[in-house]
């Protein structure tokens, strides 16, 4: 009897490794000869560009001083460092042989030409939402304009078992979903423009969406706010704490010129997805997407003039006799004050920190790395800077600054160990170079 | 490579990229009215515009304002004859001079963002120029009389 029923066990188990054999294997497409750059449209050359700016591609698929698009760019996530692959057309290490066929199914299945399974660091979660027409775009822009480079990619870091690929077939059966963006009937032809934008190419979800021990988006936290890079993505959603609400007419401004006057600049890892990204959408398209960002916010425009954290932040900034009892009053009034102080109403270019999210987020972390390594003339708004402290403050005064601000702009608690967070982060920026 | 442009002339420099703008301007590119003070972002004599904000180039690296446009003391005006310049000639405003062409760009910016400051306005903007001869009485009123002449050009324009 026993002997039956481990019997009948070791075949159940059998059939079900068969079976998930099956579901993991993919045919391989066969290579075909690199298409010819005028066998593509002009027109949709040209939408392929714009769609390859708008999914800010070349982030990823571009090393630190590598050639565009020929991969190795680094990933690090929690189960190890991925590196990103050559997706130019050379056709021995990039996708040169790959017909529209297998680059589509990359795009909405999360394979490569030769049957494998692609790890979820390529959002095929969210390309899968994209329309024939829009990938067929960026295939047709890919193949004709981006120059072939060769360059091998660089082994993953990723532990045993996790570097098999098959078992990817796993995590998608537990959490992928393939298939295009199905429109809200109930919302308006802009509002499902912008959804359809957010959700699938410019895939907002990938870093602002928090996400389940194995990786996934947990779809019932959709954009709630999540760590990225050693930076904090914040809530896109009512949860998003910064002073003025954000709004469809704020992300508008945010997304075409890379600052929000009442919400701050786009630094850290949202540089690139705006400056070298999204701005390239129509405007009607970035209309869309804030339409739609606004929507789940879903905050009223309203006058920030007569918003109770405007005005206890321009209050706080009025200088005072006693200006000298804190330290980090001091540092501020002569280092930060010359920029950021603000009358009676908040200016264009004089971003008001008492009401930014990184001042009001629970971590430190977005402030603390732009007071240490400044802002770029590609990052925030464009063509301005701002100095790298780091360089001449110590953790402790770049802490003291950012807990005066903290405990007189907002009403939020104080942060703890804030120092040390200073130290750590600073370690970031110096192991980096 | 860092490219930019100064003072409407386009400059490609090849340094080392967290060299300071400030030795950039002073050294390579020869544009001697931007002072070193401190060096470490606490002073203002070393402030120049960068995208027609006042920024201290003495903490900011060169790397950062690739593609950025930077106008010197030497480029406020071609004949030096920005209102804030006009005002700190008319009330003698320098005493040693060391500080003040940091003085005259952040006082001209603060003037673009609050074109009619207040006291507090002022001190609470230019409080990070910092001036050892103490022309800071001095400072204040000429900005507020750039301020005045800045008011009339606009209603006049």
């Amino acid at each position: 009897m026993i002997k039956r029923i481990f019997t009948g066990g070791v075949a159940l188990a059998a059939l079900g490794i068969a079976g998930f054999a099956i579901y993991a294997w993919h045919p391989a497409i066969d290579p075909v000869a690199t298409p010819p750059a005028d066998s593509f449209a002009p027109a949709q050359i040209e939408q392929g560009r714009i769609l390859a700016a708008a999914g800010y591609c070349a982030t990823c698929h571009t090393a630190a001083d590598g050639a565009p698009y020929a991969g190795n760019y680094p990933m690090k996530t929690d189960f190890g460092t991925i590196y990103s692959t050559n997706i130019t057309p050379d056709r021995d290490t990039g996708i040169g042989a790959w017909s529209e066929e297998a680059f589509e199914r990359a795009m909405r299945e999360g394979l490569d030409r030769s049957g494998a399974h692609l790890f979820p660091a390529l959002p095929f979660d969210h390309f899968t939402k994209m329309s024939d027409e829009d990938i067929s775009a960026l295939y047709a822009y890919i193949m004709s304009s981006v120059p072939a480079v060769a360059q091998e990619h660089r082994d993953n870091d990723l532990p045993f078992p996790l570097d098999q690929r098959f078992l990817q077939a796993g995590w998608k059966m537990l959490f992928f979903d393939e298939g295009r963006y199905e429109p809200d009937p109930a919302k308006s032809d802009e509002w499902n423009r912008g959804a359809y934008l957010v959700e699938g190419v410019t895939h907002c979800g990938a870093c602002h969406t928090p996400r389940n021990a194995l990786g996934a988006e947990e779809t019932d936290e959709m954009y709630a706010g999540a760590a990225i890079d050693d930076w904090i993505a914040p809530p896109l959603t009512a949860a998003n704490p910064s002073g003025v609400a954000w709004t469809s007419s704020a992300f508008f401004d945010y997304l075409k010129t890379g600052s929000s006057r009442y919400h701050g600049g786009a630094s850290g890892p949202m540089a690139p997805v705006v400056h070298a990204g999204l701005r390239e959408l129509p405007d009607s398209d970035l209309h869309a997407i804030a339409v739609y960002l606004g929507d789940m916010v879903g905050a009223p425009e309203e006058d920030p003039a007569t918003n109770p954290a405007v005005i206890k932040s321009l209050e706080a900034g009025i200088p005072r006799q006693d200006y000298r009892a804190d330290q980090g009053e001091r540092l501020y009034a002569t280092a930060c004050a010359s920029c950021h102080y603000n009358s009676q109403q908040i200016a264009a270019g004089r971003p008001d920190l008492g009401i930014n999210s990184a001042m009001r987020l629970d971590d430190p972390t977005n402030l603390i790395h732009v007071m240490l390594e400044g802002v770029k003339a590609d990052q925030g708004m464009e063509g301005v800077v701002m100095p790298a402290f780091g360089s001449t403050m110590s953790d402790e005064q770049i802490a003291a600054i950012a807990a005066y601000l903290r405990s007189t702009r907002t009403d939020k608690a104080p942060w703890a160990d804030l120092e040390q967070k200073v130290a750590d982060i600073r370690a970031l920026g110096a192991a980096a170079h | 490579m860092t490219r930019f442009t100064i003072n409407g002339k386009a400059i490609e420099v090849d340094v080392e990229e967290d060299t300071p703008l400030l030795w950039v301007i002073r050294d390579e590119i020869g544009l001697t009215g931007t002072k070193f003070g401190c060096g470490v972002g606490m002073c203002g004599a070393c402030t120049v515009h960068v995208g027609g904000r006042a920024t201290r180039s003495c903490v900011t690296p060169v790397s950062a304002v690739d593609g950025a446009e930077i106008t010197t003391i030497e480029g406020l005006s071609a004949e030096g004859n920005h209102p804030v310049q006009t005002a700190w000639r008319d009330l003698k405003v320098p005493q040693c001079g060391y500080c003040q062409s940091g003085q005259i760009m952040q006082a001209a910016a603060l003037l673009q963002d609050i074109p009619e400051p207040s006291d507090d306005d002022i001190d609470a903007v230019m409080t990070g120029n910092l001036c050892r001869c103490m022309t800071y009485s001095r400072i204040r009123d000429a900005v507020r009389e750039a301020a005045t002449a800045m008011k009339e050009e606009r209603s006049n324009g």
